[in-house]
C-alpha cells in the first residue's frame, strides 16, 4: 500500500511537474546558448515584457508586504468587531478567478467604470497601463503576506511589544525594533512567495493589461503572445526565465520554511517554558 | 513617588474586575496585592502601568494625574509575568533599549547597563541571549531592564510565579534588598501569601474587585479585618457555631464572648490559627475538644498533627512546636484533648 501511494505520488509529479520543467528547458536551450541568448535579448518586446515584469511585481510586492504587515499586525494583535470576517476576506483573491479580478479592476477604473470620468479628468491611466498592472498583480497575491504573518505573529504573542511601550518605545521603534527582527523570516518567506506570485500572474493581468506589444505585456504574457505567434524558441526561452525563477523560490522558499518553523518551535517553546 | 488610585472602576463584558476601588501607595514602599485569582490584582496594577485603562475612576503618581496619560509617557518599570525579554536581543540589548529609544548616546548607555548588570549580578552575561539564560537569571534581566531608565514607580506582575522553590526564596530576599538599597516606589502583585508577607513592607487583600484589608504584614496577620481575610491567608481551623449572651457555643467550644450580649442567638464563624492550638492529655477545666490522632506529619520547624473530634465530626490542624511535640510523645490513634490558645470569632450580619 505504502509502495504503490509513493510510486503513483511520483509518477503524476514525473508527468505533470517534471517533466514538463526539463522540457522547458530542453526546449529553450535546444538551438545553443547563443540563439538561447539572442531570443531572450533580441527581440525589443521581449526585453520590454522582462523589464516590464521587473518593475510591476516589485511595486505589487511592496504594497503587499505594507498590507500585509498592517492586516497580520490587526488579526494577530486586536479583537474587533468585523475581525472573522476581515481574516475570510483575506483569502478572496485565492477563491475568485484572477479573470474576474481583472474585471473587476476595469469596471472600476475602466474608461466607462465606475471611477472612469474622475481619472479621465485627471489624466490618470489605470487601466492599459502600469497601475492596472499593479493593482491587478497586487489583489491576486494580497493574501499571501498575510497568511504567512499571522501564524507567526500569533505564535510570537504581544509581550514583547507591550514590554517595549512600556519602556518608552514610540510606535515605529516598538515595530522596527522588536516586531520586525521577530517576524522577519516569516516576512522574507511570504515576500519570496508573494514575488513569485506577482512575476508569474497571467488572468487578471490579461484583462487589465490591454495586451499592448512592447507596452503593457509582462513576462506571462509574452510567452502565450510569442507561443501563439508559432516563436517556439521564443516562448521557451522566456518560459525558461520564469521556471527558472520558480526552481530559485523553491530553494529559497524551502530554507526560509525550515528556517522560520524552527524559529516557531523556540518561540512555542520558550512559552511553554515561561508558563510554567 | 507616592501612588494615589481614587475609585477606580474596570469591566470587561459582564465581569467587574475592580469595584470602586481606592488605594494609597506611600512614597518608597514595597506593596504587595495580595488575592485569588480573579481578586482583580492584575487590572489593578495594569492601571496603575497604563497598559490598561480603567472605566472611571483616577491615578495620580505623587500629585500629578496620569489618567490619560500613555504608558510611554509614565515611566513606569514593569515586569512582566514571563518577562517578555526581546528574545533575538543580548542581556545587554535587553537592558539597554529604555535608553536606546530616549536616545541616549553610546557611553552613557554602556556605563548605565554595566552599572546594572553589577546590581543584579550578571556581570559577564551581557552577550547571551534570554534563551540561554535560566528563569532566574531572565527575571533579574528583566527586573534591570525596568530599572534601567530610572523609573518613578516599579510595577511587577507576579515577579516569582514562573520560578522553581529554590530560586523563588534567593530572589526574594534578593528583591527586598534589592528595594531597601534604591527605594523606589515598588508594586507587586502575588497570590502566594508567603511571598507577599516576607517582602513587602504594605500587604493589600483583595477580593472581587474590591480591597478586604490593607496594612503592614504585621497588622494583616494579627487582626484580620474579617472572615476572607483569615480563610484567605489560611492554615485556620474553622468553627461555626452561635453567640448569645456574651457566650458562644463553637462546634464544642463553649466560650465567653463579651463582644455580644444580646438575646437573640446569632451565627457565628471563629478562625484558629493551627498553631494557636494546643493538645493536652488531660481536661484541665478550660474549654477544650476531645478528639483523636490521626496523622502526624514532622515538617521543619512544626509538627502537623491532623485530628478528629468525632462528637461533632470536625476535623482539626495543629502544629506543635517539636519541644512541645517531643513532651507529648503524640501516636496516631490516640485520644486527646484540644484547647485554642486564642479565638476569633466572626458574628454573622443578621440575615433574614
Amino acid at each position: 500500500m505504502r509502495i504503490a501511494l509513493v510510486a503513483f505520488t511520483i509518477l503524476v509529479m514525473g508527468v505533470l511537474i517534471v517533466i514538463p520543467l526539463v522540457n522547458v528547458f530542453y526546449q529553450a536551450l535546444a538551438g545553443g546558448g547563443g540563439v538561447y541568448w539572442r531570443n531572450l535579448v533580441a527581440d525589443a518586446d521581449t526585453r520590454h515584457s522582462i523589464y516590464l515584469t521587473l518593475i510591476v511585481a516589485p511595486l505589487a510586492v511592496a504594497a503587499n508586504v505594507v498590507f500585509g504587515v498592517a492586516a497580520a499586525w490587526a488579526i494577530a494583535r486586536f479583537r474587533f468587531p468585523g475581525r472573522t470576517l476581515l481574516t475570510a476576506f483575506i483569502d478572496l483573491p485565492f477563491a475568485v478567478s484572477p479573470v474576474v479580478v481583472g474585471l473587476f479592476l476595469v469596471l472600476i477604473f475602466g474608461l466607462q467604470g465606475f471611477l472612469g470620468p474622475w481619472l479621465r479628468a485627471h489624466d490618470i491611466k489605470v487601466i492599459f497601463a502600469i497601475p492596472g498592472l499593479v493593482l491587478a498583480t497586487a489583489f491576486v497575491t494580497f493574501p499571501v503576506v498575510a497568511r504567512e504573518l499571522i501564524p507567526v505573529m500569533e505564535a510570537i504573542g504581544a509581550d514583547e511589544e507591550v514590554a517595549a511601550v512600556s519602556l518608552g518605545a514610540r510606535g515605529w521603534q516598538m515595530f522596527s525594533r522588536v516586531t520586525l527582527p521577530n517576524i522577519k523570516w516569516g516576512l522574507l518567506y511570504g515576500i519570496i512567495l508573494c514575488n513569485a506570485r506577482a512575476m508569474g500572474e497571467f488572468g487578471a493581468v490579461a484583462v487589465v493589461s490591454g495586451r499592448i506589444s512592447g507596452q503593457t505585456d509582462t513576462m506571462p504574457l509574452r510567452v502565450e503572445k510569442l507561443f501563439q505567434e508559432y516563436n517556439m524558441p521564443g516562448a521557451f526561452a522566456v518560459a525558461s526565465v520564469l521556471a527558472s525563477l520558480a526552481v530559485v523560490t523553491l530553494l529559497v522558499k524551502t530554507g526560509l520554511e525550515w528556517k522560520t518553523r524552527s524559529d516557531l518551535a523556540a518561540a512555542a517553546r520558550e512559552t511553554a517554558r515561561g508558563k510554567t | 513617588m507616592s501612588i494615589t488610585v481614587k475609585d477606580v472602576s474596570k469591566r470587561f463584558g459582564e465581569f467587574l474586575a475592580l469595584d470602586q476601588l481606592s488605594l494609597e501607595v506611600p512614597s518608597g514602599a514595597l506593596l504587595a496585592l495580595l488575592g485569588p485569582s480573579g481578586s482583580g490584582k492584575t487590572t489593578l496594577l495594569r492601571i496603575i502601568a497604563g497598559l490598561e485603562i480603567q472605566d472611571s475612576g483616577t491615578v495620580l503618581y505623587q500629585d500629578e494625574d496620569v489618567t490619560g496619560a500613555r504608558v510611554r509617557d509614565r515611566n513606569v518599570g514593569f515586569v512582566f509575568q514571563h518577562y517578555a525579554l526581546f528574545r533575538h536581543m543580548s542581556v545587554f540589548e535587553n537592558i539597554a533599549f529604555g535608553l536606546r529609544v530616549r536616545h541616549w548616546s553610546r557611553a552613557r548607555v554602556k556605563e548605565r547597563v554595566h552599572e546594572l548588570l553589577r546590581l543584579i549580578q550578571l556581570e559577564g552575561l551581557e552577550h547571551s541571549l534570554p534563551s540561554q539564560l535560566s528563569g532566574g537569571q531572565r527575571q533579574r534581566v528583566a527586573l534591570a531592564r525596568a530599572l534601567a531608565v530610572q523609573p518613578k514607580v516599579l510595577l511587577l506582575d507576579e515577579p516569582f510565579g514562573a520560578l522553581d522553590a529554590k530560586v523563588r526564596q534567593e530572589l526574594r530576599q534578593w528583591l527586598r534588598r534589592l528595594h531597601e538599597e534604591i527605594h523606589v516606589t515598588s508594586v507587586f502583585v502575588t497570590h502566594d501569601q508567603e511571598e507577599a508577607f516576607e517582602v513587602a513592607d504594605r500587604v493589600v487583600i483583595m477580593n472581587q474587585g474590591r480591597i478586604e484589608q490593607a496594612g503592614t504584614p504585621q497588622e494583616i496577620f494579627e487582626q484580620p479585618a474579617n472572615p476572607f481575610v483569615m480563610d484567605f491567608l489560611g492554615n485556620v481551623n474553622v468553627f461555626h457555631g452561635r453567640v448569645q449572651d456574651g457566650r458562644a457555643d463553637l462546634g464544642g467550644f463553649n466560650v465567653e464572648y463579651p463582644e455580644y450580649t444580646e438575646r437573640e442567638s446569632r451565627a457565628a464563624t471563629a478562625f484558629v490559627r493551627s498553631h494557636e492550638l494546643d493538645i493536652q492529655r488531660v481536661r484541665n477545666g478550660r474549654p477544650a475538644l476531645q478528639a483523636n490522632v490521626v496523622h502526624i506529619n514532622p515538617a521543619r520547624t512544626v509538627v502537623k498533627v491532623r485530628l478528629h473530634a468525632e462528637e461533632f465530626g470536625v476535623w482539626l490542624n495543629v502544629d506543635l512546636g517539636w519541644e512541645r511535640y517531643n513532651e507529648l510523645q503524640l501516636r496516631a490513634g490516640e485520644s486527646v484533648f484540644v484547647l485554642p490558645r486564642r479565638m476569633r470569632v466572626f458574628v454573622q450580619d443578621y440575615q433574614i
